[in-house]
This record gives C-alpha cells, structure tokens and sequence, in this order.
C-alpha cells in the first residue's frame, strides 16, 4: 500500500494500543452473537425519480459494532433514517430483536432502544448539558425533581462509560467532541440498546475521535449494539466487527472486519479497484506567487485568530496547512481570497499587494488571477437555491464570456457549465437541476470545475475533500496534482491529515493562529505532526 | 427531515395560490351569509363589476396598475433579501417630483411630461428607498423597522408641505394647484370609448414594461445575478465579490423609484393635483401582491389584477347590496390578504403529504409497507 495508507496504519496501531491500554482486546464475536438486534429485509426507497435504498437486506448482530461504509449519495443514511423512522420505506420489513415492527417516528424508534447521534447535533445551545438530555423526557412536572434524578443517572452512565463532561456546563461552551457525549448519552439515557452514529469523527481532532472508539468498545462490552456510518475505511477497520458496503442504493455485501482489507472494501464501495495512493514527481518551485507577511485576521466578532502568519507559496508547489480546524485556517483562507479584512500585515500576490477596502475584495483577488475553493461549499461556495448553471458563473458574472455589458447570456453560461459537467463527470450531468439536488461530493464538483476551468495562476483551496467519496477524491487529488505539474502556486488547507501529507510539498503546523511549525510530508511522522497541532512543542518552528 | 417531499412546480405556482383564493372568498361568503345577503349574488355583482362592462375593467385595470408598481417595489428588494414595506411612503413622496414636473411643464406635450416625471418621481421615491438601504447596509439597522418609519414621516412631511409650501392660492383644503393642460397623462377612454370614464391611463403601459424589465433584469443581467445571488446567500455574494452593501442600496433604491411610479399614476393621470394620502394603501396591499405572485413578474400580474378586481367589484358590491357596508369589503379584501399573503403556507403541508401518497401509489411495483 502506499504512503497514504502506511499512515492510516500507523494511526491504527495507536489506536489499537489505545484500546488494549484500555484493557479491550478486540473479540469478533460476543457470546450473543446470533441473536440479530436489528434485521432489514428487501427495502426499498424513492425520491421521486431516484432510487434511494434497492432491496435492502441487512442483520445486524446484537452485541456488535457494525459498520456501514459506501460512497456519498450511496444511500447509508436514507437506510439509517428508515431506521429511525424519519423516512417510512415504500416496501420492506424491520424486525427489531425478532418482532416485525413499523416504526412510526423516531420517539417510536428510541422506544424500540433505537437511538441516533446526528452528524449536525440536536442539542440547544444555551441550555445546561443535563437540561438537554431530559429535554422531552422529563419525567415530573417540576423540572428540579426531573434534573435531581437526571444528575444522579447520568453520573452513573458517565462512569461507566467514560463519556465525562461537567452536567452544569452550556452546550456552546464545550468542544464539539464534548457535544458529542452529550448527543451519546442522550440516547443512553433514553435507554437505547442500539445506537446509530452517523459520521461521528466527521468533526473530530484526532485524539477525540481515539477517545469515541474507546467510548464505542466499552458499550459494546456493556452489550449494546452500534452501527456505525462513515467512509473513512480505516475507522471501520479500527473498531467494526461486521462491516456492510453499500453503492448506489444497493448492498453489496457483508463482510467480517477481520477477513477483508481496506483496499476491498474501497473497491466494493466505488466498483473498481481504487488507487489509494496519490502520485506526483517531485515538486519543481520556481518564483514566489503568494506570500503572506505578519498578517492578522480578526474574526466577525473582533476576536484576532490570526497572529502574525508570515510564508509564501511558489509557482509549482503545494504548500499544504495541517491544524486542527478552528485555530485560525479558516479566518486566513478568508483573508487571501479577500473576503475578510487583514487587521494588520500584508499579502502580495505576484509581488503586488493586495488592500481589502469593502465587501467585494472577492473580485479583486479574482482579477489578480486567484482562485478560490471555500471550505464550506454549502454556506459560501454555492447558492444552493440556484441552478447548477447559475452556480458556474457564481464569482466570475462580470465576465464578458457570459455576456456582453451589463446583460448575462444564458446560453453561454449553460454552454460553459455544460463543458464543466462533462469534464468533471457531474452527477447528474442536468445543469437546470439546483444545487441542492446534488450530492455532497457532486456539489464540490460544481465548485471545484468553477474554481479549476479558470485556469488560475494561484488556487487556494480549503477542505477540498470534506464529506466527499473515495472515487471523487482521487480525481480531485488528481486535478490538483496536474495544476501544480502546469505550474500554479497552491494552497491547500485541510483537516485531514492524509490528505494534507498525500498532496503537500511542504507541510505548515497552524495551531492557536500562528505558524508553529515547517515540517517535509516525506520526512515527518504523523506522530510529531499531532504534536505540532495539538500546540504541545515547538520543536519544528 | 421529514416524510414529504417538495410539490411539484405547477402545483406550486397554480393550485396553492387558486386554493388559498377559493378558501379566502368560501369565508367571505359565509361573511355575507351572516349580514343576511346571498353570496352567490354577491359574486356575481363582484365579478360583473370588476370585468363585465368596459367602464369596470377600465377601473380594475387602473387599480392594477398601481398594484403592479407596488408589488414590483416589494418584489425587487425581497429578491435582495430585504424586506421592503415602504412603498406607501416612497410613492406618497414621490408625488413631489410627479406635481412639480406636471405643473412647470403643463404648457407643453404629455410625451416630454410622462419620461420627466417618472424620472423625478422616480429620483425622490428611489432616494426614499435608498436611505433604509443605506442604513441596513452601512449601520445594520432592519429595513422593516426603518421603512415603517419612513412611511410616517413621508406622510407628516407632505402633510407639511401641502398645507404650507405647495397649497394652491385661495384654496383651503391642502391641495397643490391643478394640472390643466398638457401636463395630464392621457387616459384611455381618450382613445377607446370602451372605458367610459374609467381613469385608466398610459402608466397602465408603463407598468406592463416594468413587469418585463424586472424579468430581464433580475434573470439576464449581473446586476438581477447579484441581487438574487444576495438574497439567496449573502456569504456566497461575498465569496462571489459581490458587496452585500453595494447590492442593499441598489436594491433598495430600485424599489423605491419603482413605487414612485405609483404617483405618476395618481397624481397626473387621474386627480391631475397632490392631494393628502393620495396613496390611498396601494403601497401595503402590494406586499400581498409580491407575496401572492411569489415575486415573479407572471405572478405579480395576475395578482395586480386579482386585487385590482376585488377593489373596483368591492365599491360595487357595496353600491349594489346596501347590507354589504364599505368596511365589509375591506374585509373580504383583508380575507384574501390574510389567506394568499400571510398565511400562503396554509396547504403547502397537506398538499405535500398528499401529492406524495399520490406518487407512491402511482408505482404499481412498490407494495406500501402499511396497508
């Protein structure tokens, strides 16, 4: 396997040494292993014309971790919402611990000790961690005698499952791993027996996501049942014991964790086989097209979280930022694609500075031949209200290609977004569909066919990768590998370390809004990286 | 989440809009059950009013005219996402620029009065839309609050005016002098005896082009990109550089001039003087109309006309059926505001529902999963 992989390894065997250090040696089955907690049988689901969910078949061992794996849009979380009973299924059968049931709604579902921890929480946010979790089952009209029993139970289930967190604190004021305990053990709380976790280290440091997986195998001991959905193959070699692959709608097998290997299940999910690692020749730096000196950055409510950054990016080079993400990457994305005001310091594009005065810096730094590739697609790199085609000149409407003077040409904006469809295999390939119809990986296909048909001397790009699936983001690796071979400067912002050693050149550690360290993606450790991000040494700086 | 999915367009743009209709008027006829008159026969008056003979069409077209102007004003800066409820106040200040402009011209040709006055109209309504988007835009201040409140100082400020500055010699109601001569916009029934003495005149033109310019602009310029792209999604305006202020004001200005119009309308094509409130609630009733046409030009037209209707075959209504009072007519009107304007959404969620057991059926394969 490649280098990319080598690396998820390493992290794999931290982990595992996690969970032995923790006194778990991983069983791959319990003693109830027969008993299926939750059977699917022959499910089927529409959206009108799209065939969500063809004939499911799924069993669920009681007991186990049971992982669901496949592409975006491959319908893993329809199924889920069937079996939580947002969606009803147009045919099928559910049998949950034996009995065929209908479920109703989800109250009906966490009556069945169905529960589901969302990828976007569902707690309110200025309301106190035990006022959340009785929030809809309080059991007393006077809601002091509700939290006192509530106090109690959820000290017990904290400690037995290693999910601390302070009962007294405010939802906004705790980390997003803490929010998720939160989210678990409402659902414990509620007395779930199986828990659903959709995309759980999608927002995730690192060490937080280790500290899920031993939180996931204490339960597991304790006999509940877990279901896992995620495409990160290495989570669900790390901690499944079953593992089910789902493309297109369809199931295409279940496998044992153990007798499979990630690269299968890659070709299970896409139906071939996928190059997992990235190839590039050496980089070939030549002049300084972006550079960056002594910048600070506030954020919207005046807080600096960029402090003094200073570093360049060449002509044919990826220079990639590693960081834990809220420690300032996003302000100074901003920053240099001008759609936030530098507090201080300067940034020079082909040596020219670049001063923001009002609110559509944006085009400026287009003009200067920028390009940008924003790390939240839906909030700002998209209107997702707007057709795909609309979506094509977001950015670039003042061009005289889609239309002479002050009028747009429709024609020659559907032209053009037809090209990009084609080119960059946009599914489905419809440009009068609206953005929102599109899957999450199609949708950062739109974006990046914007961003990358403009053939741009600089690209920055943020979370390129985020929530996008594996055949996608080997083509999207590939379109920035080929721009760095033609010579552009880019720079690459991401919370996924793979990612960010598979692509860069050079590797900057931001951690607390400064750079605190340089490192070579060919010579450092993953190890030493989690330690430059997590703002423990400043050995590298 | 939920089990429902999306209507489809035709349902969306026809059946809830004739649904909502069909719920206001069933209520309004139970009101007129009540006050002891048969509502079937108040229909038919209501309809024969508004579009039977030409004198009626006449008045329900000039009542849509103005509701036109009016919808287009609340129109244009919803798609900026600004929620503008000024007209009244931008159209009453805008009869400054209509009256002086028809009276320093009288002497000389309705075509060289027409472009010129909308202009002016067009400049004071636009500034008095601009300030709310200037404050929305440079100070963060809520274009609803502000808007409201420039609608009371139009109003006391013209009241001021025309009792102390523009008040005709020896008049003593606050009124300005009349346009006699060629300052008056001609009306229709100058050309078509059709429309009897219907006031209806050359803006009803006017106002069919701003419905087509609205079209253009808003879907086949940069500018109608960038408003709508604003609207939809100002963190992707500003990723797109396009300045949220820029496009605030200019929405904001656009609509107001838009509304002035409605004073070109009144002021040289029908009372040919200013006269106090001479707005008359146009200003309010075309956020219904932006509401009920769902901001598209299309829409904005039918439901001008809807309301221009209910207006002209509401005073017969009331002139034909003593029981049916003055103020019962603006509560059938309220009716149809309430339920096409206010409460759209009323069948949005059963339609849905609806049309998606519909479809689920329609699919002989799938067996439903209950019986």
């Amino acid at each position: 396997m490649g280098q990319a992989w080598s690396g998820a390894k390493r992290v794999m065997a931290i982990k595992t040494a996690g969970m032995s250090g923790s006194g778990a040696e991983r069983p791959t089955t319990t003693k109830n292993s027969d008993n299926l907690a939750i059977e699917l049988c022959n499910i089927n689901k529409h959206f009108g014309a799209v065939h969500a969910n063809k004939n499911i078949d799924l069993p669920i061992k009681s007991g186990t971790v049971h992982g669901i794996v496949g592409e975006n849009g491959a319908g893993k979380t329809t199924l889920m919402s069937i079996l939580y009973g947002f969606y009803r299924a147009d045919s099928g059968q559910i049998k949950v611990d034996g009995n065929e049931v209908i479920i109703k709604d989800s109250s009906h579902a966490l009556h069945l000790g169905i529960g589901m921890v969302h990828q976007h929480f569902m707690l309110v946010d200025n309301f106190s961690v035990l006022e959340n979790i009785i929030l809809g089952v309080e059991d007393s009209f006077i809601l002091k005698t509700s939290l006192n029993k509530a106090r109690k139970e959820l000290a017990r289930l904290a400690k037995e499952y290693e999910l601390e967190v302070d009962p007294d604190m405010l939802i906004e004021d705790l980390s997003v791993g803490q929010q998720q305990r939160v989210e678990i053990l409402k659902a414990l709380y509620r007395g779930a027996e199986i828990l659903i976790l959709d995309e759980p280290t999608g927002v995730l440091t690192p060490s937080e996501a280790d500290h899920l997986f031993r939180v996931l195998e204490t339960l597991k001991e304790q006999g509940k049942t877990i279901v896992l959905i995620t495409h990160k193959l290495r989570e669900i070699m790390a901690i499944t014991d079953e593992v089910s692959v789902m493309r297109r709608g369809e199931m295409v097998k279940t496998l044992k964790t153990k007798d499979t290997n990630p690269s299968e299940l890659a070709e299970l999910m896409v139906g071939r086989s996928v190059l997992m690692e990235v190839k590039k020749s050496k980089a070939n730096p030549k002049e300084v097209k972006l550079e960056v000196r002594n910048l600070e950055v506030k954020d919207d409510i005046g807080v600096t979280r960029v402090k003094g950054v200073s570093f360049n990016v060449r002509a044919g080079e990826i220079v990639g930022i590693a960081g834990v993400s809220g420690n300032g990457q996003s302000e100074l994305l901003e920053a240099i694609a001008g759609m936030r005001k530098q507090a201080s310091g300067e940034i020079l594009i082909n040596e020219k500075e670049i001063i923001i005065k009002g609110d559509d810096g944006a085009a400026k730094v287009r003009q200067a031949n920028l390009a940008h590739v924003p790390e939240d697609r839906q909030e700002q790199g998209l209107v997702i209200n707007f057709e795909q085609w609309e979506n094509t000149i977001l950015g670039y409407q003042d061009d005289n290609k889609y239309g002479k003077g002050a009028f747009l040409s429709v024609s020659s904006c559907k032209k053009e977004a037809k090209k990009q469809i084609k080119m960059f295999d946009i599914r489905p390939p419809n440009e009068r569909l609206k953005a929102a119809n599109f899957s999450g990986g199609n949708q950062q296909k739109i974006v990046l066919a914007r961003e990358i048909s403009r053939d741009p001397e600089i690209f920055i790009v943020g979370q390129p990768t985020r929530g996008v699936d594996i055949g996608a983001i080997e083509s999207i690796h590939n379109h920035i590998i080929s721009m760095r071979d033609e010579g552009k400067a880019i720079l690459l912002v991401s919370v996924e370390l793979d990612e960010i050693r598979s692509l860069s050149d050079r590797i900057l550690v931001m951690f607390d809004g400064h750079i605190v360290g340089e490192a070579d993606p060919e010579k450092v450790s993953e190890g030493d990286l989690g330690l430059l991000m997590a703002g423990v040494s400043g050995s590298g700086a | 989440m939920s089990v429902r999915k999306p209507l489809p367009r035709w349902a969306d743009i026809a059946l809830i809009p004739a649904l909502n209709l069909t719920l206001a008027f069933v209520i309004s006829g139970l009101v007129v059950l009540m006050v002891g008159e048969n509502p079937f026969e108040a229909m038919k008056i209501l309809l024969y009013g508004a579009f039977g003979y030409g004198e009626g069409f006449g008045y329900t077209l000039h009542f849509a005219t103005n509701f036109v102007f009016a919808g287009l004003a609340f129109s244009i800066a919803s798609h900026a996402g600004q929620f503008n409820i000024g007209a009244e106040g931008q159209a009453y200040i805008a009869g400054l620029g209509a009256i002086l402009v028809g009276l320093a011209l009288d002497q000389t040709h309705w075509l060289l009065v027409l472009p010129l006055a909308m202009l002016a109209a067009g400049a004071i309504g636009g500034l008095w839309g601009f300030v709310p988007g200037y404050l929305a835009a440079k100070r963060g201040s809520h274009v609803v609050i502000t808007t409201i409140m420039f609608n009371f100082i139009a109003a006391t400020f013209m009241v001021y005016m025309l009792n102390n500055v523009i008040k005709a010699k020896g008049q003593m109601s606050p009124e300005s002098e009349s346009v006699i001569n060629a300052g008056k916009i001609p009306q229709l029934r100058e050309f078509w005896d059709f429309f009897g003495y219907a006031p209806v005149n050359v803006m009803l033109f006017v106002a069919i082009l701003a419905l087509a310019g609205t079209y253009i602009l808003l879907w086949h310029t940069e500018l109608g990109y960038k408003i709508r792209t604003m609207g939809q999604n100002p963190k992707a305006a500003l990723y797109a550089g396009i300045s949220n202020s820029k496009i605030i004001m200019i929405s904001m200005t656009l609509a107001g001039a838009i509304a002035g119009m409605i004073a070109v309308n009144e002021v040289l094509g029908v009372q040919n003087r200013l006269v106090v409130d001479f707005v008359f609630g146009y200003g309010f009733v075309g956020i219904a109309v932006g509401l009920m046409g769902r901001n598209h030009p299309i829409g904005i037209a039918l439901a001008a006309i809807l309301f221009g209707a209910l207006y002209q075959g509401g005073l017969e209504l009331a002139f034909y059926m003593p029981a049916i009072t003055r103020e019962m007519i603006i509560v059938i009107q309220a009716l149809v505001i309430l339920f096409t304007g206010a409460m759209e959404g009323l069948f949005r969620a059963p339609l849905e529902t609806f049309f998606t057991m519909l479809d689920l059926n329609k699919k002989p394969k799938t067996q439903k999963q209950e019986g």
